[in-house]
């Protein structure tokens, strides 16, 4: 921190003990000069998904002439493009805000013109915000935000189809304050300037704008009334209306004839593509005699009701979306919990979510074959062949929206979490093959949120759904789950749970269990009793605690409004009587005497705007009187981010953000080791501080800006595991050399970090079964890295790093990574491959190298004139079930198959040498007594005769392979040797011998042959015969052929 | 040595002249002839040969590379003792080594028409104009933590499945020094289709006064899938054209 202004008036005394302050207080690292890709180079993240219950969608867009390209709008995943009609799908928009609103197509130029309108419009309490609109203009390649920058969340995007840079956007607008961000916006130029066209006022958004698909002067606009508080959620109003306009937008006239008087709340509106003068809306109004389907045959000059079904109504600030068969007008499909099909234009209705996740939220047509329908739902992207019957999902689509995320100490260890809608998951941060969605077992129902492992149980878990309905304590290997939930005693109140209930373990007590209701309650016994230990924590704010009342004109009391309740609770690592809680109505609270007493210690924190969320308490594990807070402002439309630092237990929080984030904090991880790295997770990605807070940087390698609810970390892996709102679980696997970095280090032209010893991996284990479309979580590198920082990028001259063993033998020959930043460099820690005899075909054994013995290996980095040197520990895996023992003999038995290759490779080198040579002499014995001198060429033939016994000389190597041979007989069972970590088996050692006598046979047979042509040379030397010489065993391992 | 760090510094002076200009893709194409060597220097290459070590998988394997003008190429790897050709191109017809079989099967008619459009020697920026190519300045971007400037090169349109399609990539042209450290492109057929490849470059080195770089890799996904390190390049070495022809057993 730089004091660029200090007030005359300041004491000196004030002065010194600011200074004081802030020599040993927050900001007690010093600031390094670089951030972002400088620091993280080549870092990267991985993403494991899953996608089995994949994630909610909000938009589906086709392609106007290739029905084989679609688009799909995730609600926090991104923009996902398949080329295939839905079997495969590919992240476009990995840069950006993942929160869609709208995805269009450019009518005239579809392969390279996209456009992307941010910003979830199905307003459901978890949604998060957009930043604006974003068009490409190389199929998805690159992205430029072409403004709109505060429409937070846009419905609508239409393209005239004439004068493809008119565009006109329908803006939804702000959900939880007014906003003059609002209304139908139209630009002529593609995108440069934006025109409002129509506007209402600041609650009332633009929730749906159709163009006549014949005149692009015709459109229909329709607005809503809305309104989330954390509180409450009103849809509906005076204001909201349909509207039309004949101009191009210069004039909007509303066609209400025939609609519901009084309020009226989200109206969905769709023309029919074959037939414009036809056109549905479905409406949300104040009776239920008058809400559901209208439709009209003269472009809405009036307007016949002619449907109410449940189908219809239900939750219009979700549902409100109508598609229309392109070719038959009558053919109607509506969103909806199940989602809803007319055959007879609106009438009547058939149910279609069977098989499906619930909760529609849009469809797409085949353009050839209407039949063939495309559906998005709150579990991802489903495809039907037969009209909507039967519903195949797409395995493809990572998308899963994680709240939280926790990991245990198991090997490799495994992440456990709760998703929107879609339950509560455990999966392995690794697996042979890649982490398929078939690895994660499902552990809750509902939607999901906290889900805990028990800190010693491998075998218990903690889990529970909305509001608390359920908490479970699940027997993993019982199949079991009791339902554990906390109750009211005789004189309590109702308890108050917020929808995503905190519920926690503890560092110290592994029995023990927390749950936040307005009170914080206890168990020390996995859940059978509880205790209450504490006062309501809350503000306990009648007002905001009317939630049978939400939902405006439709009336929505799902719990999601839930209020006034405990939202983060928080035991220290260092002291199991220190306790932190936040609450949704913006208290922390402390206790450091187990709960007996409570204080409020949330007065100090500068700049925080009263009642906003304590969203996440996260006390240090280094000092017990400090701890960080994180506040979220966004469900009052404050969209900054607030997070703050005491180091006197609550007394005075410090601020330790700066202008670097970039959007609202949700979550914070204070590295084990260095109290100076921090995690943070954003609505708009990872930020990382290396300083304390004076500087944070994104993370942005292989990590969307994506939502990041949760951050764990592992204790021992080091592994930083994120619960994302829309990208699943995204882990980076070593965060240590962040913790190592320095203003020395980063001065360094390059610089070693030290890393953990590598744990070999112990090989054998089979997987990898899934199929074409299907996701497959990345796992973690298995090898031995190498990690060093680079001032700058390496761009010329040499650079190479190599490997030597203990001996000082190099064995290695790495491509050295070359980032500016943290480099990575995987070592598989094997040998070169052996040099194998050469036949017609290719052996296995000859693409593999022996795997090392576990310990300390030199490394070397030259680049240009400069040489930099470290070591690199590797360590038997401490759960392998081989001894030091059984290693050596597996790499001793591997090494003399090795040696045995190439002597073989030796023999069969010698006699095509021989061979090439003969040959060329051979026309010149011309006369009989010449042949009988010199019998060269009955040598060869016997030489050759050998060779058909070394080696396979005929055949492919597909199912045309011949008989093997020695070199595949050697070949083959090296391949084993080396396939198993462990202890050869006896087969195997005997194979070994039997194959190393025929081995000798076939040398001495060699040196019979050399020494019959030895003989002969003085001879030939003197007929001014070439000489026959071979090159050495030495020569022959050195050469590249 | 001495002539390449003069010849760097000349190169990085123009930049400290010029960075506060505003640059155009032109400016940008021209500065990094300046910096490698000169564009009438580029345009007296006719063929290149070079010898290198593949890196792929753990695996390491001997490449040849054989390159010649207007737009023949053929990428030979050697294992166990065994050519194989990875791909290759006579003019006409694109070809590779079957592993199955390691005889030699001709690429599909699609690939070897865009190949005759797109594949071109020494450098496809050398006249581009000429060529019917087109460039565009896209912004700035950060590679391996360096700032540089993207340039979108965009060549004839090929077919892709029987569709016309545009051509084109992102170069990236390293602000400091001029050269281009990265290409970016996205796969077009097949599983490769929407999939980015980006290829890096390194370790550049100079030959007869132009400068190479020594190390092209491969990264899919942020993560390096190939690496290709030369040993030996040589210029303007004779080659004969039935070296990428389609070999008749």
């Amino acid at each position: 921190m730089r004091l660029f202004f200090i007030p005359y008036t300041m004491k000196i005394s004030t002065l010194f003990s600011l200074l004081f302050c802030l020599n040993l207080g927050v900001f007690a690292q010093e600031a390094l000069p670089i951030k972002g890709d400088e620091i993280f180079g080549s870092m990267r993240a991985r993403h494991i998904g899953p996608a089995l219950m994949s994630g909610r969608i909000t938009d589906i867009e086709g392609h106007p002439t290739n029905n084989k390209v679609l688009y799909v709008g995730a609600a926090g995943g991104g923009v996902w493009k398949t080329g295939d009609g839905g079997v495969t799908f590919n992240p476009i928009f990995e840069k950006h805000t993942q929160s869609i609103g709208a995805v269009t197509v450019d009518p005239k130029n579809p392969d390279q013109v996209v456009w992307v309108g941010t910003g979830e419009i199905w307003t459901r309490n978890s949604v998060t915000i957009g930043d604006g609109i974003y068009k490409t203009s190389d199929g998805g390649q690159n992205w430029t935000n072409m403004g709109l920058a505060n429409s937070e969340r846009i419905s609508s995007i239409k393209v005239n189809p004439n004068n493809t840079n008119e565009v006109f956007v329908g803006v939804l607008g702000a959900l939880w304050s007014d906003s003059q961000d609002r209304g139908v916006y139209k630009t002529s130029d593609g995108g440069k300037t934006w025109e409002k066209l129509f506007y209402i006022n600041a609650t009332t958004g633009c929730s749906d704008l159709v163009m006549d698909p014949k005149n692009p002067s015709i459109m229909y606009a329709s607005f809503w009334e809305f309104r989330r508080t954390a509180y409450s959620f009103s849809s509906g109003g005076e204001n909201s209306a349909l509207y039309k306009t004949t101009d191009g937008g210069k004039t909007w006239n509303k066609i209400h004839n025939g609609f519901p008087t009084g309020k009226l709340g989200r109206i969905a509106i769709a023309a029919a593509p074959s037939n414009p003068n036809i056109l549905y809306s479905v409406i949300e109004s104040e009776k239920d005699t008058d809400k559901g389907l209208y439709r009209s045959d003269d472009a809405g000059a009036s307007w016949k009701r002619t449907n109410g079904d449940f189908g219809l109504v239900v939750r219009p600030f979700y549902f409100s979306r109508i598609v229309i068969d392109p070719k038959n007008p009558d053919i109607v499909l509506k969103a909806g919990l199940n989602g809803s099909l007319s055959r007879d234009g609106g009438k009547t209705f058939k149910d279609i979510g069977g098989g499906i996740h619930a909760d529609v939220h849009d469809f797409w047509f085949d353009l050839h074959d209407s039949n063939r329908i495309y559906l998005c739902d709150d579990g991802g992207f489903y495809r039907s062949y037969d009209g909507g019957s039967i519903w195949d999902m797409s395995k493809g689509l990572p998308i899963s929206q994680f709240y939280q995320v926790a990991v245990d100490n198991q090997t490799p260890f495994k992440v456990y979490g709760g998703l929107q809608d879609n339950g509560s998951w455990i999966g392995p941060s690794s697996k042979p093959g890649g982490i398929e969605n078939r690895d994660w077992i499902s552990v809750g129902a509902g939607d999901g949120f906290r889900t805990f492992p028990h800190p010693k149980d491998p075998n218990i878990v903690y889990s529970e759904m909305q509001g608390a309905e359920n908490i479970w304590r699940i027997n993993l290997e019982k199949n079991s789950a009791k339902t554990i939930k906390p109750f009211p005693e005789a004189n309590d109140p109702k308890f108050r749970f917020n929808w995503n209930t905190p519920i926690t373990t503890s560092p110290h007590n592994p029995d023990r269990l927390y749950v936040g209701s307005q009170f914080l309650h206890k168990s020390d016994d996995r859940g059978e009793t509880w205790v209450k230990i504490s006062p309501d924590l809350t503000t306990n704010d009648p007002a905001k605690q009317q939630q049978e009342n939400s939902g405006g004109l439709s009336m929505d009391n799902s719990g999601a409004e839930n209020h006034c309740t405990i939202f983060a609770i928080n035991e220290s690592p260092l002291d199991q009587n220190i306790i932190w809680i936040g609450t949704d109505d913006g208290n922390v609270q402390l206790t450091q005497d187990g709960g007996k007493t409570w204080t409020n210690v949330t007065a100090n924190t500068p700049n925080l705007p009263k009642n906003t969320w304590a969203y996440f308490i996260e006390p240090s594990s280094f000092d017990k009187n400090t701890a960080y807070a994180v506040f979220t402002g966004y469900t009052s439309g404050d969209f900054k981010p607030y997070v703050y630092k005491t180091t006197d237990a609550g007394k005075t929080w410090k601020s330790i953000v700066s202008p670097d984030v970039k959007s609202f904090a949700r979550n914070i991880k204070e590295d084990y080791k260095n109290p100076n790295l921090l995690f943070l997770g954003t609505e708009g990605g990872l930020y990382v501080t290396i300083d304390g807070g004076q500087n944070w940087s994104q993370f942005k390698n292989n990590m969307p800006p994506v939502a990041v609810h949760w951050i764990a970390l592992h204790p021992t892996e080091d592994a930083l595991v994120m619960a994302t709102h829309g990208r699943g679980v995204i882990i980076v696997d070593d965060i240590s050399p962040l913790r190592q970095l320095t203003k020395e280090i980063i001065a360094k032209d390059l610089h070693f970090f030290t890393t953990k010893p590598t744990k070999m991996a112990e090989s054998g284990a089979f997987g990898g079964y899934a199929r074409m479309g299907e996701f497959v979580g990345e796992n973690p590198s298995s090898m031995a890295q190498i990690v060093y920082f680079l001032k700058s990028r390496h761009t010329f001259g040499k650079m190479s790093l190599e490997i030597f063993d203990q001996n000082d033998k190099k064995i290695a020959d790495l491509a050295p990574g070359k980032s500016k930043g943290i480099n990575y460099v995987d070592w598989n820690y094997s040998l070169k491959p052996p040099k194998v005899a050469k036949g017609k075909t290719l052996v296995f054994g000859g693409f593999q190298g022996p795997t090392v013995l576990p310990g300390t290996y030199k490394i070397k980095v030259t680049k240009g004139a400069k040489t930099y040197e470290s070591n690199l520990n590797l360590i038997a895996n401490p759960k392998s079930i081989h001894t030091a023992e059984d290693r050596k003999v597996q790499f001793e038995t591997a090494m003399k198959l090795f040696n045995m290759s190439e002597e073989l490779g030796y023999v069969v080198d010698q006699i095509d040498t021989y061979k090439t040579k003969i040959d060329s002499i051979s026309p010149k014995l011309t006369t009989a007594k010449l042949k009988k001198q010199f019998p060269l060429t009955d040598i060869a033939g016997k030489m050759q005769t050998l060779k058909e016994t070394l080696v396979v000389l005929k055949g492919d190597n597909y199912v045309g392979a011949a008989e093997p041979q020695l070199r595949e007989k050697i070949s083959g069972l090296y391949g084993e040797v080396l396939s198993y970590t462990g202890r050869p088996t006896n087969a195997q050692l005997s194979s070994m011998k039997v194959l190393e006598e025929k081995l000798n046979a076939a040398k001495s047979q060699m040196e019979g042959f050399k020494a019959s042509l030895d003989k002969l040379a003085p001879a030939m030397v003197k007929a001014k015969m070439p000489e026959l010489k071979v090159r050495s065993f030495e020569e022959y391992k050195a050469a590249e052929n | 040595m001495k002539k390449t760090i003069k010849l760097l510094f000349a190169s990085a002076l123009v930049f400290a002249a010029t960075i506060a200009q505003a640059q155009t893709a032109d400016d940008i194409i021209n500065k990094y002839f300046e910096a490698t060597g000169g564009a009438a220097k580029w345009a007296e290459v006719k063929s290149v040969k070079m010898i290198a070590k593949g890196k792929q998988g753990g695996m390491e394997f001997p490449i040849t590379s054989l390159q010649k003008a207007p737009n023949l190429m053929k990428q030979t790897i050697n294992f166990q003792g065994k050519d194989i050709t990875i791909t290759a191109f006579d003019g006409k017809e694109m070809w590779k080594t079957s592993f199955m079989t390691m005889k030699a099967e001709k690429g599909e008619a699609e690939d070897s028409e865009n190949a005759a459009k797109s594949l071109d020697f020494p450098d496809p920026f050398l006249d581009y104009k000429a060529k019917g190519y087109s460039v565009a300045l896209e912004g700035e971007e950060k590679v391996e933590g360096t700032d540089c400037y993207k340039v979108k090169l965009t060549k004839k349109p090929i077919k892709v499945d029987g569709k016309e399609e545009e051509d084109f990539s992102y170069y990236f042209f390293d602000k400091e020094n001029g050269v281009i450290i990265m290409n970016r492109s996205v796969g077009k057929k097949g599983q490769m289709k929407d999939v980015a490849v980006e290829t890096l470059m390194s370790d550049y080195q100079e030959v007869n006064g132009l400068f190479f770089p020594f190390t092209v890799s491969q990264k899919i996904n942020g993560q390096v899938a190939f690496t290709m390190a030369m040993e030996k390049l040589e210029m303007n070495v004779a080659i004969d054209n039935k070296e990428f022809a389609f070999p008749i057993d």
